[in-house]
């Protein structure tokens, strides 16, 4: 089946409720379409797992602006002074994880992996309610597996079959979530012909991709 | 001294901590200086955690795909390596950093650092933050002195969230150089016209003086290697 689809079907994957990933760091790689398209929906209830909620007219912080989300999982909300509003006024519920936890929660969500041990926020308010163990002599804290109902990807290349290729540090992100969700959509630059990417060239193999939405001349 | 003045101070005295080969990575705001003032025969790699090591200046047109932690354009020198978040931070805990340089709100004598939030007033996140002072080798604290209000920041106890327990290497002030010993801070280097009495009157915490005490180095240094534009 063709896994290429034109921008407005991708309404017909999101729903009330849904745990959405997003890649993207302060809006650099993230799918600005895909986003309009969520806001257009009006879908609520957003649980958003994200590096952050980048800038109110940029990236995820467009959700925030409009209300969409429900509780954000993010390391960083400093850019967006919406977010900080509505956690303040109980209106968000903002879960803040180190962005290396964050990162590895997620690759653990995709990796089938039960969880990790980090020393990273060991003696701060993050080692709150965590189980420590201790290993070697060292002090670690157990962080748990992210996934999500649906993973929104931003990349600069895919082949017919999904494989993908990012553009410089829009990457960031989007390799692991798009191995944490039930479904995973790609936004692209260009979609290429099969063997049109080297494979040694692909970051993102083809069979993690379900969706693939072109924004470029394609 | 204006506000410039102080922030290149610090900058230009961290500069002296790189070593030839050194990995390293530079927080948002005052330590991003530090690459402006990177001394002449020190070639280090800079470490950016969205995603890459071999950062550099901007060279031609700018690419909104390539940025630094504070999300600036910048460039990248020959022999720059992309890579994913969990790979960045695989990089930073894993010891594969060698120097971090952070921005403080306060630090205290047995090394903890709080930089990244105020109850109430401010919670912008920790970032990679928490990532990078348990796991970079060096982690060094550059700093204004005291608070914009004047309140110390150097305590002998931090009472903000921390960030970090026991991490904190070395301190930079536009004030002096401080270490961390098994007695509290210890007062390495001191700005050129300053007392240690009169520092000692800006520092809450109590420190102690090094044997080997100096003059603070780089106030006569101009090794500016052309990162400009990444100066925020």
């Amino acid at each position: 089946m063709p896994k290429s689809i034109c921008i407005e079907q991708v309404a017909e994957f999101l729903h009330d409720g849904m745990v959405v990933m997003f890649g993207g760091f302060l809006g650099v790689g993230t799918p600005e379409k895909i986003i309009q398209v969520i806001i257009d929906s009006g879908v609520g209830g957003i649980t958003l797992i994200a590096n952050d909620t980048a800038f109110m007219d940029k990236g995820v912080g467009r959700l925030i602006v409009s209300r969409q989300v429900k509780k954000a999982i993010v390391s960083h909300i400093g850019t967006n002074p919406c977010t900080g509003k509505q956690m303040m006024a109980n209106e968000i519920e903002v879960e803040l994880v180190p962005q290396g936890t964050l990162a590895e929660r997620i690759r653990c969500g995709g990796a089938g992996l039960g969880g990790f041990l980090t020393a990273t926020g060991i003696g701060t308010i993050v080692e709150t309610g965590k189980q420590k163990l201790i290993v070697d002599g060292k002090e670690y804290l157990l962080e748990t597996p992210l996934r999500a109902n649906v993973a929104i990807v931003k990349a600069k290349k895919a082949d017919k079959l999904g494989n993908l290729i990012y553009d410089k540090t829009a990457r960031n992100f989007n390799p692991i979530i798009a191995m944490a969700a039930n479904l995973v959509i790609a936004e692209v630059d260009e979609i290429v012909e099969v063997g049109m990417i080297d494979p040694d060239e692909v970051v993102t193999p083809g069979i993690l991709v379900d969706k693939i939405i072109c924004t470029g001349g394609c | 001294m204006k506000s410039l003045d102080v922030k290149t101070i610090i900058a230009r005295r961290v500069a002296f901590e790189l070593k030839n080969g050194d990995v390293v990575n530079l927080g948002i705001g005052l330590p991003t200086l530090v690459a402006n003032y990177l001394l002449q025969e020190i070639s280090v790699i800079l470490h950016s955690e969205n995603g890459f090591v071999g950062l550099g200046p901007i060279e031609g047109s700018i690419n909104p795909n390539l940025v630094n932690a504070g999300g600036q354009p910048v460039g990248f020198i020959p022999g720059a390596a992309m890579f994913d978040s969990a790979m960045s931070f695989a990089l930073i805990r894993g010891g594969h950093v060698d120097v971090t340089v952070l921005g403080g709100l306060q630090v205290d004598g047995v090394g903890n650092l709080a930089n990244w939030m105020v109850p109430g007033k401010m919670v912008p996140g920790m970032g990679g933050a928490m990532d990078l002072v348990i796991g970079a080798k060096k982690v060094i604290v550059a700093m204004e002195h005291c608070a914009k209000d004047g309140s110390a920041k150097m305590l002998n106890k931090c009472t903000l969230p921390l960030t970090g327990k026991a991490v904190v290497t070395m301190i930079v002030t536009e004030l002096g150089v401080f270490t961390i010993g098994r007695d509290g801070f210890i007062l390495e280097e001191i700005a050129e016209g300053v007392s240690i009495e009169a520092l000692r009157s800006k520092t809450e915490a109590t420190f102690s003086v090094s044997s080997d005490i100096k003059l603070m180095q780089g106030f006569s240094q101009h090794g500016s290697r052309g990162y400009d534009n990444i100066d925020n």
